[in-house]
């Protein structure tokens, strides 16, 4: 597991108070871990802070699952190196 | 002086009403952002009183009705201050006229700075105070949403908008420990009832059982209960200040 994936499900267990088990890649935010709306905008700005990206609100409408989130930081990440 | 540590925006607080909720709020202890649009000299005005009284605060012009200038202006304010507690949607105007005479543009300046004036604040401030896991806002209608008022239809309209706005926000982030609340003024001794003549303003006596109109500080009293812990059950509201004009 690289150390992206690491912080992205450190952060997600703290936000959304789930455990490490329930933090597989396919779970999705709201169907599988108990987010509401609300909970995928807050933890979508704790990534940005986190990782010094900007996710726009176009982007924040297609995040569904934690492999989602993994992807869309490797992108940006990529994107600024 | 319970809001010590607390940092509050207040639109349109360079006079009036405004000036009344940003000089109580500072006088229990919140670090107040003055906000005017126009008059650089009333707000300097509101500041000076401010500290005359031993409180702290700043002026900052924006124009609520600018989408991209609420968003930096807020952003400028958090990167200051570290974060954003209060705000109080206060700034707005009237351009009265009968709708058989009414232009299109005096609606869409009444609209775009009470209405979408709100909405751009609330959407500049939101993230931050779910971020801050709680924060207050209060945002100032008019008695003429709930009645009506002849030559009004757009002011009226956009107030009404406002008590909408803030009812369906108080249940988006309810469970965020934000509360948003409207309070509604009725007849206030301020530069927007300066016109009327004082037969006119006998007439509307008339009607108020309390026998008076009210004045900046009765609204501003409101605000700031609404502002405090005593209120913190308190969310989706209209709180007429009214001197019992409509009930």
């Amino acid at each position: 597991m690289s150390s992206i994936e690491e912080k992205v499900i450190e952060i997600i267990m703290e936000q959304l108070d789930v455990t490490k088990e329930e933090c597989v890649p396919e779970a999705a935010f709201i169907d599988d871990l108990g987010a509401d709306s609300l909970d995928i905008v807050e933890l979508v700005m704790a990534m940005e802070e986190n990782f010094a990206i900007e996710i726009s609100d176009d982007e924040l409408m297609k995040i569904r699952t934690i492999q989602d989130v993994i992807d869309f930081i490797k992108k940006k990440r990529g994107a600024l190196n | 002086m319970n809001l010590e540590g607390k940092v509050a925006l207040v639109t349109g607080g360079s006079r009036g009403i405004g000036r009344a909720i940003s000089m109580r709020l500072a006088k229990d202890g919140a670090h107040v952002f003055v906000n005017y649009a126009r008059n650089e000299k009333a707000a300097d005005e509101t500041l000076r009183m401010i500290l005359e009284q031993g409180g702290s605060g700043e002026v900052f012009p924006f124009d609520v009705s600018n989408y991209k200038s609420v968003q930096e202006a807020a952003g400028a304010i958090v990167k200051k201050k570290g974060r954003l507690d209060i705000l109080v949607n206060n700034a707005g105007i009237s351009v009265d006229g009968l709708i058989a005479m009414m232009k299109e543009e005096d609606w869409d300046r009444v609209i775009a700075n009470n209405l979408k004036g709100v909405f751009n604040c609330c959407r500049a401030v939101v993230r931050q105070m779910i971020r801050q896991h709680g924060g207050r806002i209060v945002n100032i209608s008019s008695v003429v949403a709930a009645t009506g008022n002849a030559g009004q239809v757009n002011y009226s309209a956009s107030k009404a908008g406002i008590e909408g706005l803030t009812k369906s926000m108080a249940r988006e982030l309810g469970s965020r420990n934000i509360c948003i609340n409207a309070v509604a003024p009725g007849f206030i001794e301020t530069d927007m009832t300066a016109f009327l003549k004082e037969e006119e303003k006998e007439k509307v006596k008339s009607q108020i059982p309390l026998e008076r109109l009210g004045t900046p500080e009765d609204v501003a009293g409101v605000v700031r209960f609404l502002l405090s812990e005593e209120a913190g059950y308190v969310t989706g509201q209209v709180i007429h200040v009214n001197g019992g004009l409509y009930m």
